[in-house]
């Protein structure tokens, strides 16, 4: 095994016992617990009532809007991080070309701001 | 040894959660199949060596895509019981499309010659001493840096666009303007006016009288 992926060998063992909880809570339920299913118990407790409408309505489109531009902004991050890691070995050349790509974003996030994309009334 | 069969246990999940995408009838399972896809495709790359590139598939894809796409999902209103009602008339149809469009990545599958060149720099993914995102930030900010330009002006495009395609000005009498509010003197908004005695009550009288009779009928 390589010595880096040696790091990663906790997480795997974390990823195992986690899927054995997960497994041993629906296994245990199903060998344990009294089974008696019935139609019944999948109808929709609300208050007493039926519910008027399907769970699958419309969102408004501004939370499409707002999803996005989380996005662009997380990639944006993504980019940081590496650049913040290796910004000793890169010189300055690194480091304008790191402010040249905020000053285009700086551009989009002063548009959609005075846009009002931001805000929600 | 245990490399190879997390390997083989993250490509099964993988392979199967990406047919349950496919195959899932709530479109709502299936994003969270894809989500699934996605771990396990970030594992095989943390296998594979490519840890940074792993933990940007979590952070972007899981964090940010895959909760876009169940917006998505939520936002198109799609009927799917509709949907599926052709299923058995367009059946041959699509079997036909489909099994070109097989043929077609068969042929290419056959025809692929991988360049010679391009199995040297595989074997060298990144330097010894090296950190993986050490070796990718001391590449694409300068070496590839009109890239690294380009991609800040596709993110600037896709931020026009999205607010050019979705945002509607909402410019309404229910926004509060605080700066204002605070600015404004009496005189901008008071005026007094010198009434003569009882001016007001004669207007207000033959309302009155004709209002109270309805309200002791309503009683």
């Amino acid at each position: 095994m390589q010595p880096s992926l040696m790091n990663y060998f906790p997480i795997l063992v974390f990823l195992g016992i986690a899927g054995l909880i997960g497994a041993a809570f629906v296994i245990g339920s199903l060998l344990v617990a009294r089974q008696n299913p019935y139609g019944e118990k999948l109808s929709a407790y609300e208050c007493g009532f039926e519910p008027f409408g399907d769970a699958r309505r419309k969102f408004d489109v501004r939370y499409y809007l707002v999803a996005i531009l989380f996005i662009i902004f997380d990639v944006e991050v993504a980019f940081l991080f590496p650049w913040a890691v290796s910004l000793s070995h890169i010189g300055m050349l690194g480091f304008w070309s790191m402010m040249g790509f905020l000053a285009i974003l700086v551009v989009g996030f002063i548009y959609e701001w005075r846009k009002g994309a931001l805000d929600w009334e | 040894m245990i490399s190879a069969i997390a390997f083989y246990v993250f490509a099964a999940i993988l392979l199967a959660s990406a047919c349950m995408v496919i195959t899932a009838r709530n479109p709502v399972h299936s994003v969270l199949f894809l989500i699934l896809a996605f771990i396990n495709a970030a594992a095989l790359f943390v296998l594979a060596g490519a840890e940074f590139l792993a933990m940007v598939l979590v952070i972007v894809y899981v964090g940010a895509v895959a909760v876009l796409f169940l917006f998505v999902v939520m936002m198109l209103d799609v009927d799917f019981a509709a949907l599926r009602e052709g299923f058995q008339r367009y059946a041959p149809l699509g079997l036909t499309i489909g099994f070109i469009l097989m043929v077609e990545i068969g042929l290419t599958a056959v025809n692929w010659t991988i360049a010679p060149a391009a199995h040297l720099a595989a074997l060298v993914p990144t330097p010894e001493h090296l950190a993986n995102t050490n070796a990718i930030g001391n590449l694409i900010y300068t070496r590839y840096m009109f890239a690294f330009e380009l991609v800040a002006l596709l993110l600037l495009v896709a931020m026009v666009g999205a607010i050019v395609l979705t945002h509607t000005d909402r410019r309404g009498p229910r926004r509060q303007n605080i700066h204002s509010q605070h600015d404004r003197t009496i005189a901008q908004t008071l005026t007094m006016v010198n009434m003569k005695l009882g001016d007001g009550s004669r207007q207000i009288t033959p309302a009155a009288t004709k209002a109270e009779p309805d309200k002791e009928t309503a009683q």
